[in-house]
């Protein structure tokens, strides 16, 4: 098992506001991703997890510590690591084919092969008739599959994801759970995925890290044995359960620590 | 009753803007008609519409509205070449803004009509100092508010970009500029509604042809009638470059309205 990815003593202070004191948002974590594997980040909000990813981005700088990417350090945000935010980033100006073609054209992939991608992935994130659409004109749901095509069409080595569901409503977001896992189980991408919902986290991942409240350390590991391909009807099995009880019981111990810390 | 914030429905809404339109004609014809108001000051609108007749069939005024609309749009048009490119710019890099932002900040409190004494001095009487009021009374407007809507874009967008490979000139060209486009043609539309009240006052001084000329040759006069002619024939063509402005927005910018 080669290391896709290695954060290496990435921690993260903020300066203090005013004369206050600095804010330690992440304490120095370490973290290896093998290739083709999907990882979970699990933790109470404010605990420092979309920092981490900010950071394997490249959007936010480590204060200690460096990210490093099939051996290479990371300097800063690039098409190998592609993103899915939480809030909606799709540009307005743009339509729903040409978004998703945003990063091919910036790489200068050729007009006809553009279009062969864009068909692809607007019928795998099930978006066929909707190519000439606006952003505005799309639901909540419908403009983050577009986003994650958006990020899947520019191949990159590396997916984040952080809270790309956050905003949505639970029956939308447990289909769209699926279809994200879906095309991982076909593209077999490596993923890292944070989230603070339970269930979600152990559906999609093949490892679950949990950190803990602020300052954001990385206090458990676990790895998620259930087969592929997965289906929603695994939500309800046995093991499954299993896995939520003892996940529940570590996350509440951070949940209380963060509610008593402020 | 009227509810707050409750929309008012198209008929209803071009019905009432009429309206008050009519009103404020009746309350002028009463007002000069009845007798209230002398007429040297104030002429009333059956006389302004037949001056205004006169002006247009006897004394060429149509070839001093063309050349005051020559002059708004001749130096509107120099100002927003120079002072969208220099506002995308100062928006987009920081260095670029800490160097101009002061001295345009300052600039644009320097009144456009208090520079036509200079303007004669340096430029005469010619085409060349109208246009160069208007430009100063625009550019520095139209840098420092494209500046402010650049600089406001949205984060997540730029990161967007950043994380599908766009390169720092690709963040300006792809996302700084398509997204403010429709904010851009917003400022150039409130602008040109200001550069129309310098080009007057550029006319009002030194000028041989043009709408504010034939304002202050009324004025010796005392031919009030043709004074708001001229007056609201500015209003109209205002009104009509907003429109035309507004429809233009509209179909270049669908993406916004869909």
């Amino acid at each position: 098992m080669t290391g896709k990815l290695l954060v290496d003593g990435v921690s993260r202070v903020f300066p203090g506001v005013r004369g206050g004191a600095p804010t330690r948002a992440l304490e120095p974590a370490r973290l290896e991703v093998a290739e083709n594997d999907f990882i979970t980040i699990l933790g109470p909000s404010g605990c420092g997890k979309s920092t981490l990813l900010r950071i394997v981005a490249g959007l936010d700088r480590p204060s200690a510590g460096r990210v490093l990417l099939d051996g290479r350090a990371v300097a800063g945000p690039g098409p190998d690591r592609g993103m899915v935010f939480q809030s909606y980033t799709l540009f307005p100006w743009l339509t729903v084919a040409e978004n998703i073609a945003f990063g091919l054209r910036e790489k200068g992939v050729p007009a006809s092969q553009r279009r062969g991608t864009i068909g692809a992935y607007v019928e795998k994130v099930g978006l066929t008739g909707f190519e000439n659409h606006y952003p505005k004109q799309l639901s909540g749901g419908m403009q983050q599959r577009t986003a994650i095509a958006r990020a899947f069409a520019n191949d990159p080595e590396i997916l984040l994801l952080d809270e790309p569901f956050g905003a949505l409503d639970n029956q939308t977001r447990a289909l769209m759970q699926e279809l994200l896992l879906g095309i991982w189980e076909r593209e077999r991408k490596t993923v890292l995925f944070v989230t603070h919902d339970i269930e979600e986290a152990i559906f999609l991942a093949s490892r679950v890290v949990i950190m803990t409240a602020r300052p954001g350390r990385i206090k458990a590991d676990v790895p998620v044995d259930l087969p592929h391909p997965r289906d929603y009807r695994m939500k309800t099995s046995p093991h499954f359960s299993e896995l939520k009880a003892r996940l529940t019981e570590e996350i509440r111990v951070e949940a209380v620590r963060a509610a008593e810390a402020h | 009753m009227l509810r707050p914030l409750e929309p008012v429905g198209q008929g209803a809404k071009v019905a009432l803007g009429i309206s008050f339109f009519v009103v404020f004609v009746a309350a002028w014809a009463f007002a000069t008609l009845g007798g209230y108001v002398s007429k040297t000051f104030l002429a009333d609108p059956i006389t302004m519409l037949r001056d205004g007749w006169e002006l247009l069939t006897r004394f060429g005024f149509a070839y001093d509205i063309a050349m005051t609309i020559w002059r708004v749009l001749g130096g509107f048009v120099i100002a927003a070449a120079v002072a969208v490119p220099l506002g995308i710019l100062m928006g987009a890099y920081k260095p670029v803004e800490a160097f101009f932002e002061p001295f345009v900040s300052f600039a644009r409190y320097l009144p456009a009509s208090a520079f036509v004494p200079l303007l004669i001095l340096w430029a005469g009487i010619g085409e060349t100092q109208k246009l160069l009021v208007i430009f100063i009374g625009s550019v520095f407007q139209i840098v420092l508010m494209v500046a402010v809507a650049v600089g406001q874009t949205r984060r997540d967008l730029v990161e967007a970009a950043y994380t599908l490979g766009a390169s720092p000139q690709g963040v300006v060209r792809r996302v700084l500029i398509p997204a403010n486009a429709p904010e851009i043609a917003e400022i150039l539309r409130l602008v040109l509604g200001w550069a129309w009240t310098y080009v007057i006052v550029a006319e009002l001084i030194g000028s041989s042809s043009g709408i504010g000329h034939m304002i202050i040759d009324s004025q010796a006069l005392l031919a009030t009638g043709q004074m708001i002619f001229g007056i609201i024939v500015i209003g109209l063509i205002g009104l009509v470059s907003d429109f035309a402005f507004k429809a233009m927005n509209r179909w270049f910018f669908p993406w916004r309205l869909a």
